[in-house]
């Protein structure tokens, strides 16, 4: 007989061997196809986190799915009948089953426990950095429920309004604009999203997560451009997205820009084009006087 | 005296000899019309859904054509949403539950051991309810199709933005459909609770038995949710309520919680049938007893009281709270536990036994192989984090084809291929069956796996056109390829179906050596089914038949093979 002791050994040794090339697999298959089996991210630390979160997530699932499909591969090419073969007649076994339901229920504690390990940081907003905007004191103060207000209360609150099929977004000094969102990179940038017809969703993928815009109700998110996040010698980064839910016809159409540019540059355009809209309202007014005077009493 | 002729023929069988009523003859077609026989019906269920099938399987085929390249111009955006309308509102609620709706209509009664279903009447009724349903929805072709999707949320689906009679006929439907199948649920519900066969406990219910009594239950829990909501939408369309109008003070979150209150459960409507299927096929076709009944049955259970907890999970995205969101994780999440302890049951059904590769057990390993993916992905977007990403995307779009078509279409093609000999008494020819199975095997894959991609890289569901960017245009004609690929498979499935009714080889009561008691009785079974119910004794009624008719043979030639004992010698 041969000795058991060096056999166990040796094919514990494989097994070790067999899952670290999996493993070493699995993350060189995932970093080759990044763009295919793994969110997009760049634009914004939630994006990036989710990502993270996301391949974790991934890595345990090809774990899972690998052993089940093995498993059952293996039963069907190795238990086919054949001549003399006898099926055993077990009917089950409470102590297997016991064990693999607390073994799936194991798996779900990790998930969720990396879950909200990094949850904090997809939901709650960050600081803006030192080349951001310097916001004033009267900068906007941000809390909702759940989504509370970066660390010194600071951010740059743009309103987003969702409408059949273009987006619109409000600044703070009331100046607005459509379809393209010019934001300052490093920024902390805080999205009040709201629609003012049927039902929409923001999502710019490489900034992270999507919220709806429905109407009657605020949604929040964020974002902060890294000011890394333009290239050499380009003057800003240019993200796209889409509406997300479905809202008629022009759904599809329904596409969004953000827009980091630096600080400088951000608040040239921000004025710009609130001078504009003024310019646009005090012509306005004078047409609307000269084709309706107001009668003299 | 005794010949072993006579000894032969005086032994029990297990086939009780059933003869067929007759009656006063009948126009063939007004037979079908008036039928309130569960079978007749079963099999009128079956053929309308497959019929079903097909044209929302030509919808999809038009889909995907317009999305074989960017910025096609094949289909205009409003075509395109109508189509996207039909087809998920047609695979949802005038295939899949019709479909499991049949197969329960057919086989509970004769696993039990009935002879009809409990209200056979009602039964009809629910069978042309569900026609009309149908006929209400697709007669909206002619005006205007419904194109809200199959959620159709308001304030899209209100009368302010979608003023034409489609959304009406899409909640017509809904209420056609929903009654139909309260009716039916209570109609199973009541079947399987009184009318099983002496000795047929709670342990020794067939699983498929089991999936269809707790589909009943979600159905009867779940239907009246949506029912409530299609009924609010309709008075705020034509009536001037404002349930779920927001400009004067209507939510239209409302909407969402009592659509997916229904929708969800809806999932495990369609989902559970499927599980019964695939646990009657696997033990007959591993020649084993399935493994863990009561585990199997317990899990049924579970899915479909966790599955009520969980609908919010299609709403992460929507303003929620930090702590609803992390309950309807951990609810989706939990769900997972009783899947994939079922799964693993089947492959332990399947562990060391003799597996016979016939048509339904190949059907029935697709599922078991495919339905896994569409399960894990469904733990990834139970993970509000990442679901904020992924939802609304083709990553979604990629899932619940898993869960649906490699679950419950694969489920169903297995049912097909293993119960076709019982309702026509012939066998469907196993070398198409296989070439079917391969060709959806890989058409389906070529389908959806790609679209876990394409949702990645960022394309929302539910639009007709996309830019040529990264790798969206190869994505998409792969996907495009692929399900050209799935329905030739589908059409060879059809084909079969269609040549088998003459050509198929003449199956016999009991082709499969099955284990419930619906291979009892001759195939097709007599109008009445049975003459002579058999006592139950454990939960493979068959195989204690079986057993039992060996044994009195083998006694049978033991006495015929000694002399026979003299009279004399017996006095």
């Amino acid at each position: 007989m041969r000795p058991r002791r060096p056999l166990t050994r040796r094919s514990r040794r494989l097994a070790a061997a067999l899952l670290l090339a999996l493993a070493a697999l699995l993350v060189f298959a995932a970093s080759a196809f990044a763009g295919l089996v793994t969110p997009e991210h760049g634009g914004s630390k939630n994006a990036d986190e989710i990502n993270d979160l996301y391949k974790i997530v991934l890595y345990v699932a090809i774990l899972v799915f690998v052993g089940v499909e093995g498993t059952l591969l293996y039963s069907v090419i190795r238990f086919r009948a054949r001549k003399g073969r006898v099926p055993a007649q077990i009917r089950g076994n409470t102590r297997l089953e016991i064990g693999w339901t607390i073994g799936a229920a194991l798996i779900l504690v990790v998930l969720t426990a990396v879950t909200f390990a990094l949850l904090p940081s997809i939901k709650n907003p960050p600081r803006s950095g030192p080349a951001g905007l310097q916001l004033s004191a009267n900068g906007v103060r941000y809390a909702a429920l759940d989504q509370p207000a970066p660390p010194g209360g600071k951010s740059l609150k743009i309103k987003i309004n969702g409408q059949q099929f273009v987006w619109r977004f409000v600044y703070p000094n009331k100046a607005f604009a459509y379809q393209t969102m010019v934001v300052p990179v490093d920024t902390t940038v805080t999205l009040d999203i709201q629609s003012q017809d049927v039902a929409h969703s923001w999502w710019i993928p490489k900034l992270g997560p999507k919220f709806d815009a429905i109407p009657g109700y605020t949604n929040h998110s964020w974002f902060k451009v890294p000011a890394s996040a333009i290239p050499q010698g380009k003057t800003g980064v240019t993200f796209r997205g889409q509406c997300t839910e479905l809202c008629g016809y022009g759904h599809a159409n329904m596409v969004a820009f953000v827009r980091a540019v630096p600080v400088d540059r951000y608040e040239q355009w921000v004025a710009r084009q609130k001078r504009e809209l003024d310019q646009a309202n005090a012509q306005a007014v004078k047409q609307r006087a000269q084709f309706n005077p107001i009668p003299s009493q | 005296m005794a010949t072993p002729e006579y000894a032969l023929r005086k032994m029990p069988r297990p086939q009780v000899l059933t003869r067929d009523v007759t009656r006063p003859s009948r126009a063939r077609w007004l037979s079908w019309v008036a039928t309130t026989d569960h079978k007749k019906i079963g099999i009128l269920y079956m053929v309308t859904a497959f019929v079903f099938f097909m044209v929302g399987g030509t919808e999809a085929l038009l889909m995907r054509i317009q999305l074989g390249a960017p910025e096609n111009t094949f289909l205009t955006p409003t075509a395109y949403n109508q189509l996207f309308t039909l087809h998920g509102t047609t695979m949802i609620f005038l295939f899949v539950v019709p479909m499991m709706a049949g197969f329960a209509n057919y086989f509970v009664p004769l696993q039990i051991g009935a002879r009809d279903m409990a209200f056979p009447r009602l039964n009809a009724l629910s069978f042309w309810l569900f026609v009309f349903g149908g006929v209400v929805f697709y007669a909206s072709l002619f005006w205007s199709p419904p194109q809200a999707g199959w959620t159709s949320y308001p304030p899209l689906s209100s009368s302010a933005y979608l003023p034409d009679g489609g959304i009406d006929a899409w909640i017509y439907l809904i209420h056609l459909t929903g009654l139909s199948s309260i009716l039916g649920a209570i109609n199973l519900y009541v079947t399987i609770l009184n009318m099983r066969a002496p000795g047929m406990g709670w342990s020794r219910l067939p699983l498929f038995c089991w999936s269809i009594l707790t589909f009943a239950i979600l159905l009867i829990l779940a239907l009246p949710s949506v029912a409530a909501g299609v009924t609010l939408l309709l008075t705020d369309r034509h009536f001037g309520t404002h349930f779920f109008d927001p400009t004067q003070g209507g939510s239209a979150l409302l909407w969402q919680h009592l659509f997916w209150f229904f929708g969800h459960p809806e999932v495990y409507i369609m989902i559970l049938p499927g599980f019964g299927i695939i646990s009657e096929i696997l033990p007959v076709f591993a020649r084993k007893p399935i493994f863990g009944y009561r585990a199997i049955a317990a899990a049924t259970v579970g899915i479909a009281f966790l599955s009520l907890l969980v609908w919010a999970h299609h709403m992460f995205a929507t303003p929620l709270s930090t702590v609803v969101l992390a309950f309807f994780m951990l609810s989706s999440m939990i769900i997972a536990v009783p899947t994939g302890v079922k799964i693993f049951n089947w492959i332990a059904t399947l562990w060391r036994g003799t597996i016979i590769m016939k048509t339904p057990l190949y059907f029935a390993v697709g599922f078991l192989a495919f339905f896994t993916l569409g399960g894990i992905s469904g733990v990834m977007l139970a993970i509000f984090p990442i679901d904020w990403y992924v939802t609304d995307t083709y990553f979604v779009v990629a899932h619940f084809h898993y869960v649906l078509v490699a679950g419950a279409v694969n489920a169903i093609f297995a049912g097909l291929y293993y119960w076709y000999p019982k309702v026509t008494g012939r066998m469907m020819s196993d070398s198409l069956g296989k070439l079917s199975f391969w060709l959806t095997f890989v058409g389906f894959n070529a389908t959806f796996l790609v679209q876990h991609s394409i949702g990645l890289e960022g394309m929302p569901r539910r639009v007709y056109e996309y830019p040529d960017i990264a790798d969206l245009h190869v994505l998409n004609l792969i996907s495009t390829i692929g399900s050209f690929i799935l329905a030739l498979g589908v059409l060879v499935t059809a084909y079969n179906l269609v040549r088998s009714l003459k050509k198929g080889v003449t199956a016999g009561p009991d082709p499969w050596k099955g284990n419930t008691l619906e291979w009892f009785t001759t195939s097709p079974p007599p109008e009445n089914n049975f003459d002579v119910i058999p006592r139950v004794r454990s939960v493979e009624p068959m195989k204690d038949i079986r057993r039992q008719v060996e044994r009195e043979e083998e006694a049978a030639t033991r006495r015929v093979s000694q002399p026979t004992p003299t009279p004399t010698a017996r006095a």
